[in-house]
């Protein structure tokens, strides 16, 4: 593990690079805290601590942001420990090198990484903590481990000898760790793919006792709201803080890096005296960014070579030779993560240490960026992480940690700095917009021959992790097309060109599977309706069979792709009725992905009236996600996903104006809602390979789905997203 | 300003603005937390409770406005309520956050209409977002509780 270096512009940080080799390291890190805890029972490793009262406490690693690790990662551990999983405590773990993401070489949520990390992992730390508590109990006895059996916590050893966990868990903490751990085959699952195994959080979720971020209260703790730069890069100038002084419950008004916050008794009197502050902003290199210019700048860099991540034969020659050339032009919007719970962070800086409790998705980079921020040593900076109201990868980013961090330290209390809706969908860090160009070239018969594909768009990686980003190509910007799985004979030449527009961008669930593969499931509608094939068809003829992952695809596990598309192409045909005749103004519309090693096929069926609004009926989804650990969350995944997908393909966009984000709040950021949602269709594939990432690719294939059922519906083929009456009239 | 009214049958005087949100007083004044901020502008449900057994945004009722009032909030539901016992069955919560929200408008629906269609859901609803999607687990729940006694 590299150490993060943070370079002057201070929220920036250099790297987090580097794994954790075998992924497990039995007992490398507890903090004093939970060892105090625990001094009645005993910690076989990190993951797993066992009270004198033979409680079980199982460490969750990542963060809770409704995508189910808070089950299904201490499902796994429990798998092997022999525990009642519902039965069991679960904590979040505190951040250690132990917790370390080997997918992502730090401790961090995102990437649909959870399970796919956990998968041996915790199964392993399991395994591990109950053949040491075996082996303590059968020391105790002067038997040999081998002679012992175990059943939901309790050890039986021969001539009825009984030990509870609890009993031996302090003398299993000094037992040498097992080299070799042995795992149960899946036959023997007991909680691993159980249908009817239900979420651990869903009973303090449904009485609102659920701790969110936004939820903590620590003594002594005043509540901050706050004024920031409106336009993107703005400084302040100035402020008055006369009134806001005055107002009854304000105990300070202080200014930290990016504005101006008021610290008071509750949120309210805080947000009041903030509007009367009058601050003044110097508006920065972006206060004339609009739309208009912005486009015209992603025009003309998309004029530029780039860089090719993807290429094989001759993809002009493959061109010129063709039948016909087929070429398209995508684009599409900024989003917003807008997360249920605004980002808020609770701080209490002191002279010598500071403590964070914050819903975050990296809790191992917030002690180094509060340390540069306070002036402390990461390892005076402690970290609890909550509950998190949404994520999305909007959590990623740890701006609010640190400025709560400074709003505490200059006003000498603890602070929950709350931000409004405003503050969070103007101070986001978007999903990119980007303009994806194509061309085809087509035999007699429509196949395809040749194809060039190139983006040009925003890097988030060069701001986040500057280190990944190589040869002018970042590794989250070509995802969704570096994997292409079809054949192009003749060649092809995929490039990507790094854009920064002055918006500041981020990780933003699916990440560019939600820009590539949206325009190339859609441009590949457009192929199949040249060659008057069926789509689903046209897909299955061409797959590349033999294809492997390509080398940028660093988050899947480098199993052929073909048969697996083949499979769930083939069963989405038959489920759907692919192809089956639609009534006047409806439209089916399919789209297939393979992302975070999970193959999704997706049919969207549409309405769309003479006026172009768009009805989403029903959509079925086909998915090849390998071993299921929790099949009812795989499932609430995948309609969580389509959910999101219907959002940013019908009706959000962010837009600039004057630096300014356009949108500030459910108003004029539309998202999904119950009376816009359609009949959801799932369907799995049985598989015992292993498990696939599912909290994000669908969300990328249901955009095309609906882009194609739109065309199958009107004849409209809307290449500019989202599609809106608008967007679609004009198409 | 003083004011007393009753929260979940408790009488509850609070002695703040009379201008502050009745989230805020929930939240911060009184520390029930279970109600949530969202949007501050009635645009997302997520701060419903129910005001003499009425959904309404917490976010948009001022405080100087409750003598005498009477306020339910998901503390209030009481753990047992056939909307939690239906939202569990099906697990619908995924971040969870939306949730005591979705279940007040559930609740409040469900008082004045036993057995509610499709389109009186969406019409009871569709004023609550949620971000995880579980709008088809909702849908289910509401007809599940509304077949619980």
């Amino acid at each position: 593990m590299e150490k993060i270096v943070k370079n002057e512009a201070r929220r920036d940080f250099l790297k987090v690079s580097g794994t954790v080799a075998g992924g497990l390291a039995l007992g490398f890190y507890l903090p004093q805290s939970r060892q105090a805890q625990a001094a009645d029972g005993g910690s076989p490793n990190a993951w797993v601590r066992i009270g004198g009262d033979n409680s079980v406490t199982i460490m969750c690693a990542r963060s809770e942001m409704g995508q189910d690790v808070y089950t299904s990662m201490p499902m796994l551990v429990a798998e092997e420990l022999e525990v009642d999983l519902n039965r069991v405590n679960v904590e979040f773990a505190p951040p250690a090198e132990v917790y370390i993401n080997s997918l992502l070489g730090g401790q961090l949520t995102g990437g649909s990484t959870a399970v796919r990390d956990g998968w041996e992992k915790l199964r392993k730390a399991g395994a591990s903590a109950r053949m040491m508590l075996v082996a303590a109990a059968a020391d105790n006895w002067g038997v040999d481990a081998s002679q012992c059996t175990v059943s939901d916590g309790v050890i039986s050893g021969p001539g009825g000898k009984k030990a509870t966990y609890g009993s031996v868990a302090a003398k299993a903490a000094g037992m040498e760790v097992p080299k070799e751990v042995p795992l149960k085959p899946a036959s023997q699952f007991k909680y691993v793919g159980n249908v009817k195994q239900k979420r651990l959080d869903t009973a303090a979720k449904v009485r609102g006792t659920a701790g969110f971020g936004v939820d903590t209260r620590i003594p002594g703790m005043k509540y901050a709201a706050v004024a920031m730069a409106p336009m993107m890069g703005g400084k302040l100038i100035s402020y008055n803080d006369s009134r806001a002084k005055n107002f009854p419950g304000v105990h300070a008004v202080v200014q930290y890096s990016r504005g101006v916050a008021v610290v008071a008794d509750d949120w309210w009197t805080a947000k009041k005296a903030v509007a009367t502050l009058d601050p003044r902003w110097d508006g920065g290199p972006n206060a004339n960014l609009d739309m208009t210019g912005l486009w015209a700048g992603i025009e003309e860099a998309s004029n530029k070579p780039g860089a090719v991540f993807r290429e094989s034969g001759d993809a002009n020659q493959g061109l010129a030779n063709a039948a016909k050339m087929i070429t398209a032009t995508y684009r599409l919007p900024f989003q917003s993560h807008s997360p249920m719970e605004p980002q808020n962070s609770v701080a209490d800086v002191r002279a010598d240490k500071a403590v964070i409790i914050t819903p975050t998705q990296f809790q191992q980079l917030i002690p180094h960026v509060v340390a540069g921020a306070t002036g402390l040593t990461p390892e005076q900076v402690e970290v609890q992480t909550t509950f998190l109201g949404g994520g999305f990868g909007r959590r990623v980013e740890v701006d609010y940690a640190i400025d709560a961090a400074e709003i505490s330290k200059a006003a000498g209390v603890p602070v929950k700095m709350v931000w409004s809706r405003e503050d969070d969908m103007t101070h986001d860090s978007y999903r990119p917009a980007g303009m994806y160009k194509f061309t085809a070239g087509v035999d007699a018969k429509g196949k395809l021959q040749a194809l060039k594909f190139h983006s040009t768009s925003p890097s988030i990686s060069s701001r986040l992790f500057p280190s990944i980003v190589k040869d002018g190509i970042d590794p989250f910007a070509v995802e969704g097309i570096d994997n292409f799985p079809y054949m192009a004979d003749a060649g092809m030449s995929f490039s990507y060109q790094m854009h920064d527009t002055g918006v500041q961008v981020g990780y933003w669930r699916g990440v560019s599977h939600n820009l590539n593969a949206v325009a190339l499931e859609a441009f590949i509608d457009e192929l199949a309706v040249n060659a008057g094939v069926d789509p689903i068809q046209y897909r299955i003829d061409m797959l590349d069979m033999g294809s492997t992952k390509h080398q940028w695809s660093g988050l899947s596990a480098g199993v052929p792709v073909g048969a697996r598309m083949k499979r769930v192409l083939e069963e989405t045909k038959k489920i759907t009725k692919f192809g089956k005749k639609m009534p006047a103004g409806k439209g089916q519309g399919v789209a297939v992905m393979e992302g975070y090693n999970s193959v999704v096929a997706i049919v969207a069926e549409v309405t769309v009236s003479s006026t172009y609004d768009v009805s989403l009926d029903k959509v079925t989804a086909v998915v090849d996600g390998g071993t299921l650990v929790h099949p009812d969350q795989a499932l609430a995944q995948i309609q969580s996903c389509i959910n999101m997908g219907q959002g940013v393909a019908l009706y959000s966009e962010i837009t600039v104006k004057n630096g300014i984000v356009e949108q500030n709040n459910f108003d004029g950021y539309r998202v999904a809602r119950m009376n816009e949602t359609p009949e959801i269709d799932v369907h799995f594939i049985k598989s015992d390979s292993v498990p696939g990432g599912l909290g994000e690719p669908a969300t990328a294939v249901v955009q095309p789905a609906i882009a194609n059922a739109i065309f199958a519906a009107c004849g409209k083929r809307v290449r500019t997203l989202p599609m809106t009456p608008e967007h679609i009239a004009a198409a | 300003m003083k004011v007393t009214f009753k929260v979940n049958g408790k009488s509850e005087t609070v002695d703040v603005a009379a201008d502050t949100p009745l989230l805020w007083v929930l939240r911060d004044t009184l520390g029930m937390t279970g109600t949530k901020f969202g949007c501050g502008k009635a645009l997302c449900g997520a701060c419903t409770v129910h005001l003499s057994g009425n959904a309404v945004r917490s976010c948009q009722v001022q405080i100087g406005s409750l003598n005498g009032a009477d306020v339910t909030t998901i503390e209030g539901l009481g753990g047992n309520h056939k909307v939690q016992r239906a939202w569990e069955a099906l697990d619908v919560p995924q971040c969870g956050y939306c949730q005591p929200g979705q279940m007040m408008s559930a609740s409040a629906l469900l008082a004045s209409n036993k057995n509610p269609s499709d389109s009186d859901i969406n019409a009871a609803m569709s004023g609550n977002i949620c971000r995880c999607g579980t709008y088809p687990r909702i849908r289910a729940a509401i007809k599940a509780a509304a077949k619980m006694s």
